[in-house]
């Protein structure tokens, strides 16, 4: 499975570095060689243990390494899921970020850097040097090695001391080939003192054609600053989605995660976030809504280094058919995090006897003064509840998706941007009537 | 109006309803008593179709239709109505919304509009203030977090906003206290006219002070086996159900 991905960069490499910025290519051998150690994850290791990749990573995907230009038009093969949500607007198709000028973003205050991370790397040399790969290369993992080798381009925002973004960015990956193809992109996002920006990230794919995207995001968060990133998922079903997302937050920084996949093939999100300074707050949330043969595995992990600090994490899976969940909860806090306070909960429900759901609180706690909690349940909607619904007239269908609905209302209550919270409401009613089992102007999912 | 007859009703294949016969007519209120396990909440589970309950023999005739034939929400939509001896926590699900809904289902059902907003308002805050409904209550999550005393005006407010033309409050008078009960009466007995009828299900006779039946009918091992005017529970009261069952033993 991996040997033509190894055999691919041995012979190639030198073209992979040549179309990529310099500043990836210094780790890129050594990412390599841990790939080759590590190879792809297996359902042996601990990590993985709900997800098996093999079947679609062993499928023959294409890699476009000498950067072709894709011909898209992002504005017309996409259909805005979250429209009137006035952002500042960008696409990247598969790994390469449109440049498009785009007069929606003309407002965007000057000192704020939103660009591919090749362009990033050309003009702001220093400033990516001092923090690509600062975490990614940091990990012992198979697809984040794997990224790091072929990861050629992908997405930069930069917001410094004290600026604040009055509109959240809004940053739509399109995923578009004519063949089986793969994209590796690697994401890096920059929030200086003070600093205010909102992400939200669209995943689509627009093509009839099976898809691997491998995505790295390394996001830091100096003191003070907020960051909320939010990322829904809207893609097809042959669609094989992995996503590390990696943040650092620094003192008194505020975070806020939200992943909500509302449609999807296979799905991996693994989310790390370390809380490496003091009255860090955390918010950490996800939804899924699951049929068919769907998957998606949430890992996550939050690591409390030091003391004070509050997280929360919560995720909500509703599951019907024969499609499966999995959620992992890490929590870590350090010997020295005292007066930590961190809550987990994973809540889910399973409409039916044959969608699975794999649930894995993980809490280490080397600390003695803290204030923990995790909670996992798995069940059905409530008998009690549908029954007292129904003898007010409320029929079966309707009562059933009130609940479903009311289940997932407190990850949705956590979006700050009330015009996306609107909007994704009304997506997630609509995938539960059932009208979403595809993504909106998509024909591809039956 | 209603007319059971025969009645014979399990749960996780245990009878509980052993042959009941009760025949309630437009106006009317019957009082159910009976000791605890007679099968008073299975009556009130089984008229409104609870699917935990199975029944096995008889017939239960609501204006002239077979209920049996009929799911909950459509009994609700003939206008048949349960005040729950447990009202049911939905969180999640606001007290407007789901009144909302439960207004436009039924008039769905009778092939009427949705109701306008400013109509459903209207009528929200009148209703409110006939059970002296808290504001705060209808802004949360239905029954979550409601003292035993709210959940239950909460029932006589759902009763009011859909107007049945049975009603049946199985316990209503469980856990509350005077006040309480005065203002959860008062708004039942409001809401009577001669063309509804209401059953009521209850263990004393506290409550029927204050909602006076015209029939009680003792409950007990799944029949009722004693019918009589008001003077019946007074009686219960004083008495209490032994006798009664001394008199079914002979």
């Amino acid at each position: 499975m991996e040997k033509q991905y190894i055999d691919l960069y041995k012979a190639h490499h030198s073209l992979i570095k040549q179309h990529a910025a310099r500043v990836m290519n210094e780790s890129r051998d050594a990412s390599f060689a841990l790939f080759e150690k590590m190879g792809f994850p297996t359902t042996k290791l601990e990590n993985y243990k709900y997800t098996d990749l093999k079947e679609m990573l062993s499928l023959d995907y294409g890699l476009n390494v000498r950067r072709l230009d894709f011909p898209v038009d992002p504005y017309q093969a996409f259909k805005c899921d979250v429209p009137g949500i006035q952002s500042y607007l960008y696409f990247v198709v598969n790994d390469a970020f449109y440049p498009e000028y785009n007069e929606q973003n003309d407002d965007l205050p000057k000192e704020v850097v939103i660009c591919s991370l090749k362009e990033a790397a050309e003009k702001h040399p220093d400033l990516v040097a001092k923090y690509y790969g600062r975490l990614s290369t940091q990990k012992q993992d198979g697809l984040v090695a794997f990224n790091g080798a072929f990861a050629q381009d992908g997405f930069f925002m930069y917001v410094p001391k004290n600026v604040q973004l009055d509109r959240p960015v809004q940053l739509v990956n399109i995923m578009r080939a004519d063949v089986d193809f793969m994209a590796n992109a690697h994401n890096l996002i920059i929030l200086e003192e003070g600093a205010k920006a909102q992400l939200l990230v669209c995943d689509h794919t627009v093509d009839d054609v099976r898809f691997v995207s491998n995505r790295v995001t390394e996001v830091f968060v100096a003191e003070n600053a907020t960051y909320e990133h939010y990322k829904l998922e809207n893609t097809h079903i042959k669609t094989t989605n992995l996503s590390t997302l990696l943040i650092e937050q620094q003192a008194s920084s505020n975070v806020l995660g939200n992943v909500i996949t509302l449609h999807n093939g296979l799905t991996r999100n693994s989310i790390e976030i370390a809380l490496n300074g003091e009255n860090c707050e955390t918010e950490l949330c996800g939804m899924v809504i699951a049929d068919k043969k769907q998957q998606v595995d949430n890992f996550t992990s939050v690591l409390h280094n030091m003391p004070n600090c509050h997280s929360n994490e919560l995720f909500k899976y509703v599951l019907d058919d024969v499609s499966k969940g999995a959620f992992t909860g890490r929590l870590y806090v350090a010997k020295d995090a005292q007066k930590t306070r961190a809550y987990q909960t994973n809540r889910n429900i399973l409409l039916n006897r044959t969608a699975k759901m794999r649930t894995k609180p993980q809490l280490e706690i080397y600390a003695d003064d803290v204030k923990c909690s995790h909670g996992a349940t798995i069940g059905q909607l409530d008998e009690q509840a549908m029954f007292y619904m129904r003898t007010r007239g409320i029929p079966y269908e309707e009562a059933r998706l009130l609940l479903m609905f009311a289940f997932t209302a407190d990850v949705i209550d956590n979006i700050r941007i009330p015009a996306l919270a609107d909007r994704i409401k009304m997506l997630v009613e609509k995938r539960l009537r059932g009208e979403l089992s595809k993504c909106e102007g998509c024909t591809i999912c039956q | 109006m209603l007319e059971i007859k025969n009645l014979h009703a399990s749960i996780n294949g245990k009878e509980i309803l052993k042959g009941l016969n009760l025949s309630v007519q437009p106006g009317e209120i019957h009082a159910i008593m009976g000791p605890n396990g007679s099968g008073k909440s299975t009556l009130s589970s089984v008229i409104t179709g609870n699917p935990a309950f199975e029944v096995t023999q008889g017939s239960i005739i609501f204006e002239g239709k077979d209920l049996q034939e009929m799911a909950p929400e459509e009994r609700a939509n003939e206008g048949i109505f349960l005040s729950f001896q447990y009202p049911v926590e939905i969180p999640g699900v606001s007290m407007v919304n789901f009144m909302r809904t439960a207004i436009n289902e039924q008039r769905k059902y009778r092939e009427l509009p949705p109701i306008s907003a400013t109509d459903f308002l209207r009528i929200m805050r009148e209703k409110k203030a006939l059970v002296e409904m808290d504001n705060k209550l209808t802004n949360r999550s239905v029954n979550e977090g409601f003292s035993g005393g709210e959940k239950k005006r909460n029932e006589i407010f759902q009763m009011a906003m859909l107007e049945p033309k049975l009603a049946i409050l199985d316990e209503t008078d469980s856990g509350l206290d005077i006040d309480a009960l005065r203002i959860v009466a008062n708004g039942v007995n409001k809401l009577k006219s001669p063309e509804n009828a209401t059953i009521v299900i209850t263990h004393y006779q506290r409550l029927l002070e204050y909602i006076i039946p015209d029939y009680v009918h003792v409950l007990y091992d799944g029949k009722i086996v004693k019918s009589g005017g008001k003077d019946l529970a007074m009686e219960l009261e004083a008495r209490g159900y032994d006798w009664i069952k001394q008199e079914v033993a002979v």
